[in-house]
């Protein structure tokens, strides 16, 4: 049985790793896909305390090396439920089952989907949640980006120095985002907004050509043609599997204060997964240190 | 380390290879990609009957024009010189043998 379980090797995981093992609990970390969590998908990381600029593959390859170091055990496999028996907790993997006296569940959050018909098969031909991975592919190319958050503002900005023309499609007609980006966006001759309106349609051949988008007020719908797509409406946290034993919030997340601490004794919850305002970085290692340190409480309480 | 591919060796090294191939599109700035090329520097050496080779598209968007690739990291299998299956995105090594063996 190990002491604790933390299910996934996010920043927020792999932080709390660190501290559990410092107190010399043993730890393992289950992880569905690599070490990283979305982190990875950064290239540059300039807001996290240390260095000025660091890559997020290389970030996240330290901390998984400080993790590992320090004698957490890592194991690549999809945590997909837990049954709790009090002293003794359960965590399922599409492969095994493993005991542990505490868990932290540290699983993130994924990009949101449109919903719409033709979507997963045109990811990588058109359809992209990720500007800064993808955005070089559409240099001089017509784009349309889906959203209006700071995410989606921030993806048109970084496209409309790329791309020839860039629509922002957003269901408002006004933003709530960062004003200097929308001013900013507003006076960019190559990008127009489209608002009031939903992409509706995904259009392609082999690839992406065009989307259809609907205006909401009026219900009439337009053909615009795109090579591509970026979607940024959002991110939808990955707790579904938790949920009988665990409260979630509306939106899903896991409900839990800075404090970590969930309904359920001797289960935490730690990073973006969780109800929270502020997801960064530096936020979700902060978690990590807090979920651990309960965790180790926790532990040492069943002694 | 695989091998890199170029516009130059692509007919040779791809297209008119014996074996099934798996091209890696790739390049320098892409986390995911970085984080992928471990695992597949692990199947290239203990696969017999798949070649795995590496473009980068940076230096090579020809070739990634050429086939479609708009998002990476995207694996893309080739038999008997054409494509007969593509993967994108960051995958975990059993998925990874699936997506290989078809």
């Amino acid at each position: 049985m190990y002491d604790i379980i933390i299910i996934g090797a996010g920043p927020a995981g792999m932080t709390a790793a660190i501290y559990a093992r410092r107190a010399s609990k043993s730890v393992l970390v289950l992880e569905a896909l690599t070490y990283g969590g979305q982190i990875i998908n950064t290239p540059d990381i300039e807001n996290y305390p240390v260095a000025a600029h660091i890559s997020g593959f290389e970030f996240a390859t330290k901390v998984y090396e400080q993790a590992e170091a320090l004698g957490a055990e890592f194991v690549f496999e999809k945590a997909v439920g837990i049954t709790d028996s009090g002293t003794c907790k359960k965590v399922k993997t599409t492969e095994n089952e493993y005991e542990c006296k505490a868990v932290i569940i540290a699983t993130g959050s994924a990009n949101r989907k449109l919903g719409i018909e033709g979507e997963d098969g045109l990811v990588g031909r058109g359809v992209s949640y990720c500007a800064t991975c993808d955005g070089a592919f559409y240099r001089g190319k017509t784009v349309a980006v889906a959203g209006g958050g700071n995410t989606a503002l921030e993806d048109a900005l970084y496209l409309a120095d790329l791309a020839e023309k860039v629509y922002i499609v957003h269901r408002r007609d006004s933003f709530r985002g960062d004003e200097t980006t929308v001013n900013t966006l507003k006076q960019r001759s190559n990008v127009e907004f489209v608002y009031n309106s939903n992409v509706t349609k995904l259009i392609a051949d082999k690839r992406l050509t065009a989307i259809e988008v609907t205006d909401k007020l009026t219900g009439e719908t337009r053909e615009i043609p795109v090579d591509g797509l970026f979607v940024a409406i959002g991110r939808v946290p990955e707790n579904r599997g938790f949920a009988q034993l665990i409260t979630l919030d509306d939106a899903g997340y896991i409900s839990a204060g800075e404090d970590c601490l969930t309904n359920v004794p001797g289960i935490f919850a730690a990073g973006d997964g969780r109800t929270k305002d502020v997801r960064q970085l530096v936020t979700a290692a902060s978690d990590g240190a807090v979920a651990a340190t309960a965790a180790v409480r926790f532990v040492a309480s069943l002694e | 380390m695989l091998k890199e591919v170029t516009a130059a060796t692509f007919e040779n090294e791809v297209l008119q290879s014996d074996k099934p191939v798996l091209v890696d599109f790739n390049a320098d700035w892409c986390g995911p990609c970085q984080m992928l090329k471990p695992t597949l520097d692990k199947l290239a050496e203990e696969l017999d009957n798949v070649k795995v080779v590496s473009v980068n598209i940076d230096n090579e968007d020809e070739i990634a024009y050429k086939y479609n690739v708009s998002s990476i990291p995207c694996l893309v299998m080739f038999e008997g010189g054409a494509e007969v299956r593509r993967s994108v995105g960051l995958k975990p090594r059993p998925e990874l043998i699936k997506f290989i063996n078809g």
